[in-house]
C-alpha cells in the first residue's frame, strides 16, 4: 500500500523533484577528481613560479594538456552542483534562487570555454 | 503593567546558536569544507586567468607572473593549494562516509585532524617546491 499517485511512482523522483541524480553526480565528479587532482597539486602546481617556456612546454604534452581538460570539465561541473546546494541552502525566494542557479550554470560554461580554448591554443 | 506583559517578548528558551557550540573537529571540517569549496570557484577563475596568459603571449603571461609573485598575489595562491588540498583530502573522507566507513566519533575526529593537517603539509610542500626549485622569491 502506498500514498504515492501512480504518476509518482513512475517518475519515482521524490520530494526535491529530482530524485538522485544530483548526489549521484556529485559522487561521481568527486571521485574522478580525486586521481585528477592528486595529478593538478602534484603536477600542475609545481609550475608555480616557474617561467612561460617551461609552463607552456608542460601543458604542450598530450598526457598534460588532455589532464589538464579533464581536471577542469570534471572540477566546474563537481563546482556547479555544489553551489547549486549553497544556493538552495540560503537563497530561499523564488526569483533570486532561479538567477543564481543560471549564473552559477552560466558561470561555469564561460570559464570552462576559456579553460579549454586556451589549453588547445597552448598545445597546438 | 499588564499591557506591557503583553506586548514584550516572553521571555522562552531558545535553541542554542553555533557561537553556544565548543568547535568540534567535525564540525569544523564540514563548515571548512564548504568554505573551501567555495573559495574554489574564485580558483577557477585564477586557473583561466593562468591558462588564458599562457595562451595569449608572453607580454600577458608577464602581468599574470608580477601578479603572482606580489606577496598578497602569494597568499591568495597559497589559499587556493590549500582549499584544493582540503577539499580533496576532506572529500575522500566524505565519500568513504557515503559507503559507510569511518563514522566512529573517535575516528571521524582523527581523520578530520589528518585532513587538515595534511592538507596544510601539502600546501606546504607546493611552496616549498616552488622556492627551492622555481626560484619563486617573496
Amino acid at each position: 500500500m502506498t500514498v504515492q499517485t501512480p504518476l509518482a511512482r513512475v517518475q519515482g523522483l521524490g520530494a526535491a523533484h529530482s530524485g538522485t541524480g544530483h548526489f549521484w553526480r556529485q559522487r561521481i565528479t568527486a571521485l574522478a577528481l580525486i586521481p585528477l587532482a592528486i595529478w593538478f597539486v602534484c603536477s600542475a602546481l609545481t609550475l608555480i613560479g616557474a617561467d612561460r617556456d617551461t609552463a607552456a612546454a608542460f601543458l604542450a604534452q598530450p598526457v598534460n594538456a588532455i589532464a589538464m581538460a579533464l581536471f577542469v570539465i570534471a572540477a566546474l561541473y563537481h563546482m556547479t552542483l555544489g553551489v547549486q546546494v549553497v544556493i538552495e541552502d540560503y537563497v530561499h525566494d523564488e526569483g533570486p534562487k532561479i538567477a543564481l542557479a543560471v549564473l552559477n550554470n552560466f558561470f561555469a560554461w564561460i570559464v570552462g570555454a576559456a579553460c579549454l580554448f586556451a589549453l588547445v591554443r597552448i598545445a597546438a | 503593567m499588564a499591557e506591557q506583559a503583553r506586548t514584550a517578548p516572553a521571555a522562552r528558551p531558545l535553541s542554542p546558536h553555533l557561537q553556544i557550540y565548543r568547535w568540534p573537529v567535525t564540525m569544523a571540517t564540514s563548515i571548512a569544507h564548504r568554505m573551501t569549496g567555495l573559495a574554489l570557484v574564485a580558483g577557477t577563475l585564477v586557473l583561466a586567468w593562468w591558462l588564458l596568459a599562457l595562451a595569449a603571449g608572453p607580454q600577458y603571461y608577464d602581468a599574470f607572473s608580477a601578479t603572482a609573485r606580489h606577496p598578497v598575489g602569494q597568499l591568495i595562491l597559497f589559499g587556493f593549494v590549500w582549499s584544493l588540498s582540503f577539499h580533496l583530502l576532506n572529500g575522500i573522507r566524505h565519500l568513504a562516509w557515503d559507503v559507510g566507513i569511518g563514522f566512529d566519533v573517535h575516528i571521524a575526529n582523527r581523520t578530520g585532524i589528518a585532513a587538515i593537517a595534511l592538507s596544510l603539509l601539502l600546501a606546504i610542500a607546493v611552496f616549498a617546491y616552488a622556492y627551492a626549485v622555481q626560484g619563486l622569491q617573496l
